[in-house]
């Protein structure tokens, strides 16, 4: 039996997930994009959507697109090249892959070969200034020994109705160290969907910060592929989940070789009647004996209309591992909430505070620094006054 | 300062009634101890002064300088002057107790039409007043109560009371888990806080803390009911014969 194409599937020449495809089991992509916006052609550089939030080597993107004449001077060691060929590693049968080959959009290689980033993070600024669809790639090389830090940061101006793809590429060399932070911030009307895919090499040390503070529909994957022995990964986020939104952050974990460390620590708040979806799955391959992956995704739901759903996995085929995941949802406690009131602190005031208590631990968790913690922090707190 | 008239409490979900018709008043100036044996109400009646919602007042009055605070909500309360310190601090990891002394103090000022202390000001007053209670300073900057030792976190409450300068102190069994240094230390701060314009309302099992903050009045407190009240001596006779005579001459 065939079922009539969306209009999406028309235009990108290719199916979509529905529900009953497992990973998407709680995002319904078919349902949720059945009409894609009209590629956005010619990029707007215009209008003042993008504000730095912290000093970072800034490589501009609008709508999608790279542009060169007006990045930041690079640092030694870092080389740029746009017009690279797509997805070269990855899993073809992802749908959100399959949309960024099947769509139009800068493919962009950066190639770090030494320390110039260690200080001052390499930003990739995405804005968007257009109504429409946009789609980019980039794959991040970074060689054997080097510290990196990386910021993919998007913005949409309000009122901008678009539709972006992003997949990224990041290998990671030899004892190198990376920290790579993807900071969300769309309008309320915007959707992206986004990959990052990684290779870890033997010593190396990699770190991810996932903040989602914006969207109407955002589906964030992760996969990494932890092919090093001795290497280090941790992954940490924040997902504050708006009204009217549905957040969507899926990892997966491949340890294939021994003696390597993960550790996953989500803490999600959800108002209004938000969907958040966190899917963990961990995979510890027969040769992969004394890993250790812990996995934890705490979540505050705010009111009866949000929800959120979480679903550890693990698949393990060694015997000799240790690994762990818990979930927890929770409404804020009442006699924290009380012992504030009781000394004079109104429950607006007394609420955003625990809310605040409870997303900050993943950002002072993070070995990163002062300047970046704060941008972080900031973001938050705008969220939820905003948003609480 | 405090008149509590026929209250009668239960436990809002549920229909249990834990206070039954209690009576009592504490003038300005005054510290009146509670006594009483377990489950007489004794933490249940600290809870109702402070408004917590889980219990409902379903009969009688609860004036504070004249006025009912039955339909304040606890941030009113405090602001209007009353402190409860808890007999189980809460924990709050990820609020630096710096800052959340910063916002209950900078709250009560802005419902008194104060300005906010600058934070010179505040630094200030709290080092000043943590060296008075032996709180190094360092403690401060950690999660509010986190990792604080049942000494530590009783020395915190006195330090908001004296942060937050309160007009009645409710004290709900501020003694419970205190080693003798920590009572004395506990105590000595309570000490310094008594001035004519303050009224404390101290709850106890023991007559030991009344040896260190010394009462004006005693009240046993008995199924709900303030069934005795005297003066110190009255303390000193529970602790020689229990309960059990004061309960008999009341039955």
């Amino acid at each position: 039996m065939s079922i009539q194409k969306t209009h999406s599937e028309e235009a990108l020449g290719m199916s979509l997930p529905t529900r009953k495809v497992e990973s998407f089991h709680y995002t319904d992509l078919r349902a949720l994009i059945r009409e894609l916006p009209e590629p956005v052609k010619l990029a707007d550089t215009g209008g003042d959507n993008y504000q730095r939030i912290m000093p970072a080597v800034r490589l501009p993107f609008y709508d999608g697109q790279f542009f060169a004449d007006i990045a930041d001077e690079l640092p030694e060691g870092v080389t740029v090249t746009n017009g690279v060929a797509k997805a070269n590693s990855t899993d073809i049968n992802d749908a959100i892959i399959g949309m960024n080959a099947a769509m139009h959009g800068d493919a962009i290689l950066i190639k770090i070969d030494g320390d110039g980033t260690s200080e001052v993070p390499l930003g990739l600024a995405h804005v968007a200034n257009s109504n429409g669809a946009t789609a980019c790639f980039h794959r991040v090389e970074v060689a054997k020994g080097v510290t990196a830090q990386i910021i993919d940061r998007c913005v949409s101006g309000s009122n901008i109705n678009h539709l972006s793809n992003s997949v990224s590429e990041l290998t990671v060399g030899e004892g190198a160290k990376v920290d790579w932070f993807i900071i969300q911030q769309e309008n309320e009307d915007a959707s992206r969907l986004a990959r990052l895919d990684v290779d870890l090499a033997a010593d190396s040390e990699l770190s991810i910060f996932i903040l989602n503070a914006g969207g109407k529909l955002v589906r964030q994957e992760i996969k990494i592929g932890v092919n090093g022995e001795n290497s280090n990964l941790a992954i940490r986020g924040v997902n504050l989940v708006g009204d009217n939104s549905h957040i969507d952050v899926t990892t997966i974990l491949e340890h294939n070789v021994p003696h390597t460390n993960a550790e996953e620590l989500f803490r999600n708040v959800v108002a209004g009647d938000g969907h958040g979806v966190f899917q963990g799955q961990i995979k510890v391959a027969q040769p992969a004996q004394k890993t250790d992956a812990q996995m934890a995704c705490n979540t505050l739901l705010l009111t009866d209309e949000g929800d959120f759903s979480a679903k550890p996995e693990l698949e393990i085929f060694a015997d000799d591992v240790i690994c762990a995941h818990g979930a927890t949802v929770t409404d804020i406690d009442d006699e924290q909430l009380f012992y504030l009131r009781a000394r004079g602190i109104d429950e607006k005031t007394s609420r955003s505070l625990l809310i605040k208590a409870f997303v900050d631990e993943v950002v002072e968790e993070l070995e990163t620094s002062e300047i970046m913690q704060d941008a972080l922090t900031s973001i938050i707190d705008n969220w939820l006054d905003e948003n609480i | 300062m405090l008149e509590i008239k026929n209250l009668h409490v239960r436990i809002a979900e549920g229909n249990t009634e834990i206070i039954k018709g209690l009576n009592l008043s504490v003038a300005a100036g005054e510290v009146a101890a509670i006594m009483g044996p377990n489950g007489s109400g004794k933490s249940t009646l600290s809870y109702v002064l402070a408004g917590k919602d889980d219990y409902e007042v379903t009969e009688g009055e609860i004036l504070f300088n004249g006025e009912s605070i039955l339909d304040l909500e606890p941030d009113e309360r405090a602001s209007s002057g009353v402190f409860l310190a808890f007999q189980y601090p809460m924990e709050i990891p990820g609020v630096p107790t710096m800052n959340f002394l910063r916002a209950a103090i900078n709250s009560q000022r802005k419902a008194k039409g104060h300005a906010e202390l600058t934070t010179p000001e505040f630094i200030k007053k709290v080092k000043a007043a943590a060296g008075e209670l032996n709180i190094p300073f360092d403690m401060l900057k950690r999660g509010l109560n986190v990792g604080f030792s049942g000494g530590e976190k009783k020395r915190t409450e006195i330090l908001q009371m004296a942060l937050l300068e309160p007009t009645l102190c409710v004290l709900d069994e501020t003694d419970s888990g205190l080693d003798i240094d920590a009572l004395k230390i506990v105590s000595d701060g309570v000490n310094a806080l008594r001035d004519p314009l303050r009224a404390f309302v101290v709850i106890t099992h023991y007559q030991r803390l009344l040896e260190h903050i010394v009462p004006d009045s005693v009240h046993v407190l008995y199924q709900g009911r303030i069934i005795q009240s005297g003066d110190k001596s009255l303390a000193l006779h529970l602790e020689e014969n229990g309960y059990a005579d004061v309960i008999k001459n009341a039955a």
